[in-house]
């Protein structure tokens, strides 16, 4: 085991950043929705959108780190050992069984979290945020007194943003606890915090094709 | 450690001076200090009308005044003559009706019923002398009454049931020599009293408007702007901006807040975007009938009651009829919070002749809906009432209200359903069956005047609110904050629950299952080590 330092400055600020203001958010939009109140419709309303504003520049920043950095394939996704994956979850890891795939510096994300996080980098937060930009500049004028959105009805982009903010809310609750599934329950909010996490071992060779030939599961080698 | 704790403190003390620094106060809303400042200076007239030689007569008729009017003011009779105050009527095109003509010549309403047969007394609101039948010469420009607009001495004023004529006590010298812009005091001789009292029918015009304070009406508040009506009812060859939709039909030559206001009056751009869908009075005109009450109801059924052969009055604890024999009950209201509809700016009435085909009666039906993209969401006084009709024939019955004397018929002198129907029929050159009933009527009142200061319009969560809003009862469209689509948020709530129950149960069972194997006791036990321990069973 070693302390490996697996998430960069930006790439802690960008997700505490993106946590708090999803999460505020959430408050602040679900008040508009009518569910509790907090703050008073008016201010949650300008709340939500001053939040969206911040949240839809540090999704412009972080999508440029994401490809200036390479970081972006990261995502890529693949099925390899994705079923490992899944029972590991399921029934291997109350029978206190390793981890199927080994964490690195390049290859942060197990195949599941892959998956998962692909689908809410390409769905889950493009679908909130185009609802919400449409919520956003509805019945609004441009310069010429001409509407911008109106053809398309309230009701269904209130819908989409809805449902995409309930699936970020159960993505949240999952999210946060399967934090508690490293090596120690802290140990991943830990390595959040501070950048650095304790690693098993990898060979110094950290080339990507070494690194694939670790990867791949025992027993699907066989197999091959 | 003390690194990160200084760390903190400076981000904390720059956020707050940043917050502090970047913070302004509202600014001054210069659109509206302009528009102040042009409506302080008041119109000084560029004639002096006592100084005319030719109007320092005795004038024996109220023709003769206006005579006098048109030898300085050679044409104007025909403006004012081609206008609605004079012919009681206009010309507009409705959609599936073609052109239609509109006014209180052919309108029924659900107060007095209709001019048609009681022009005696209904012309005490016309701009001109002498019409006491359906046949009067709508092209004798004598009868054209000038001082009733522009008489500025506040002498003048029409006899009850005169046809139109001055009362006699007017000194009609004295007010032809104080002629000038129409005031207050001259629009509200008859629209503050229209309904046969002090704002009865509008709920949002009454004498109280001729002194107020900015509670009751923002523009014409003695202690604010002061406004004249004239100042937004503006006329171009006295046909005057601005209309009654109890009346009129079309949607040219209205007098709109925007014209003086533009369409973004607000710092806010959200609220300016509102004025898409949702005229500025909704919102600034929370309630209306401010200092006196207003007619809301109006059950002609009940009338005809007699106390030993005589009519009689009820008075409710305001000091309102209400019940008066002629008329029947009455229900009164103050300070009401208005009812709302989408508009577009067009609206049909029910005509004397049209054909009854709904249980309610609409006396004016304002047309608009959420989908029509020139509707907005305007406040509106609902008059309802009950009013006598044809069982036969299916239409509303005109009755011959006013009279000079007993036994001719007249509802207010003879109290007798049976013979008033029949003449007022007969006068108005209706049919009629004889047979008739009471049946619900309505109509709508969209109330433009006493705006509130800003600080009392209705704030966010008079609308946006589960229930109990504004717009409660206003359907068939999205709005944040009321509306929610129930099947996603039973979902979303299921989702939630699923997946708290989902966390819960898998850390429940990692927990037994680290407990049942000793793990923790394990990890506690080799503290000391250098290395965490590989798990047990790895």
């Amino acid at each position: 085991m070693s302390k490996v330092y697996i998430y960069k400055g930006f790439e802690r600020f960008w997700h505490w950043s993106q946590a708090s203001l999803i999460m505020f958010l959430a408050v602040t939009g679900f008040e508009v929705h009518g569910t509790f109140d907090i703050f008073g419709f008016e201010k949650a309303v300008a709340f939500h959108r001053t939040a969206s504003w911040l949240l839809l520049g540090l999704i412009v920043i972080s999508i440029f780190w994401h490809f200036t950095t390479g970081e972006w394939r990261q995502y890529i996704p693949t099925t390899k050992n994705l079923k490992e994956q899944l029972r590991y979850y399921l029934v291997d890891m109350f029978r206190g069984k390793q981890h199927p795939t080994k964490k690195t510096q390049l290859r942060k994300l197990n195949p599941l979290q892959r998956l998962v996080y692909l689908s809410f980098k390409l769905v889950l937060i493009p679908m909130t945020l185009i609802s919400g930009i449409m919520y956003m500049l509805y019945k609004s004028f441009d310069e010429n007194n001409i509407v911008i959105v109106e053809d398309y009805p309230l009701e269904d982009i209130a819908f989409w943003h809805t449902l995409g903010a309930i699936l970020l809310i159960v993505f949240l609750i999952v999210h946060v606890y399967m934090t508690t599934t490293g090596e120690t329950p802290t140990s991943n909010i830990n390595a959040m915090i501070t950048g650095y996490e304790d690693l098993e071992d990898t060979p110094k060779t950290s080339e990507k094709k070494e690194e694939e030939k670790n990867d791949v599961n025992p027993t699907k080698k066989v197999k091959q | 450690m003390y690194k990160s704790i200084i760390i903190v403190i400076v981000i904390i003390i720059a956020t707050l001076v940043a917050v502090n620094v970047s913070h302004e106060d509202e600014p001054a809303n210069l659109k509206l200090e302009q528009l102040k400042q042009k409506y302080a200076f008041k119109a000084v007239p560029s004639v002096d009308h006592h100084k005319l030689d030719v109007l320092h007569k005795k004038f024996e008729t109220p023709q003769e005044v206006t005579e006098t009017c048109l030898t300085c003011h050679t044409e104007t009779h025909k403006e004012v003559m081609a206008s609605s105050h004079w012919n009681w009527d206009r010309l507009s095109y409705v959609k599936g009706k073609g052109v239609y003509a509109s006014g209180k010549k052919n309108v029924l309403n659900n107060f007095c019923i209709g001019a048609n047969s009681n022009e005696k007394s209904c012309a005490k609101c016309h701009i001109g002398f002498g019409m006491d039948s359906n046949h009067y010469d709508f092209t004798n420009a004598r009868n054209v009454d000038c001082m009733v607009c522009h008489d500025n001495s506040e002498e003048y004023f029409k006899g009850s049931s005169m046809a139109g004529y001055p009362d006699r006590t007017v000194n009609l010298e004295n007010v032809a020599q104080s002629v000038g812009l129409p005031t207050r005091n001259n629009c509200g001789s008859c629209h503050f009293f229209s309904g046969g009292g002090n704002n009865v029918k509008h709920g949002d015009l009454e004498v109280a408007q001729l002194s107020c304070d900015r509670e009751v009406d923002v523009h014409m508040a003695t202690n604010g702007m002061n406004m004249e009506c004239v100042a937004c009812h503006t006329a171009t060859n006295h046909q005057i901006k601005g209309k009654l939709y109890s009346v009129s039909t079309n949607n040219i030559n209205r007098a709109k807040c925007q014209d003086c206001h533009t369409t973004t009056p607000h710092f806010n751009d959200v609220l300016n975007r509102h004025g898409s869908k949702i005229a500025c009075q909704t919102c600034h005109i929370p309630e209306y009938a401010k200092v006196n009450s207003t007619k809301m109801s109006w059950n002609w059924s009940d009338a005809g009651k007699l106390k030993d052969g005589e009519p009689y009055s009820i008075e409710d604890s305001l000091g309102n009829h209400s019940y008066l024999s002629i008329k029947g009950s009455f229900d009164w209201q103050r300070n009401v919070k208005p009812d709302y509809v989408w508009f577009n700016g067009t609206a049909e009435q029910y005509r004397l002749g049209d054909s009854i085909t709904t249980d309610v009666v609409k006396m004016n039906t304002l047309h608009g809906s959420y989908n029509d993209r020139n509707s907005k969401i305007i406040p509106v006084k609902i008059h309802r009432g009950n009013q006598i009709y044809d069982t036969e024939y299916k239409r509303i019955i005109q009755p011959l209200l006013y009279g000079d004397k007993k036994g001719d018929s007249a509802y207010w002198n003879d109290f007798n359903w049976v013979t008033a129907a029949k003449k007022g029929m007969e006068i108005a050159g209706q049919p009629y069956s004889g047979k008739f009933d009471f049946i619900k009527t309505e109509s709508y009142w969209p109330l433009n005047h006493m705006v509130s200061p800003k600080d009392k319009a209705l704030s966010c969560v008079d609308c946006h609110t589960r229930t109990g809003g504004r717009l409660e009862n206003l359907t068939g469209f999205y709005l944040p904050g009321r509306d929610t689509n129930k099947t996603l948020d039973a979902v979303g709530k299921w989702l939630l629950i699923f997946a708290v129950f989902g966390v819960v149960s898998h850390a429940g069972l990692r927990i037994g299952q680290d407990l049942k194997h000793n793990r923790y006791k394990k990890q506690v036990i080799d503290h000391n080590k250098e290395e965490q321990p590989d798990r047990l069973d790895s």
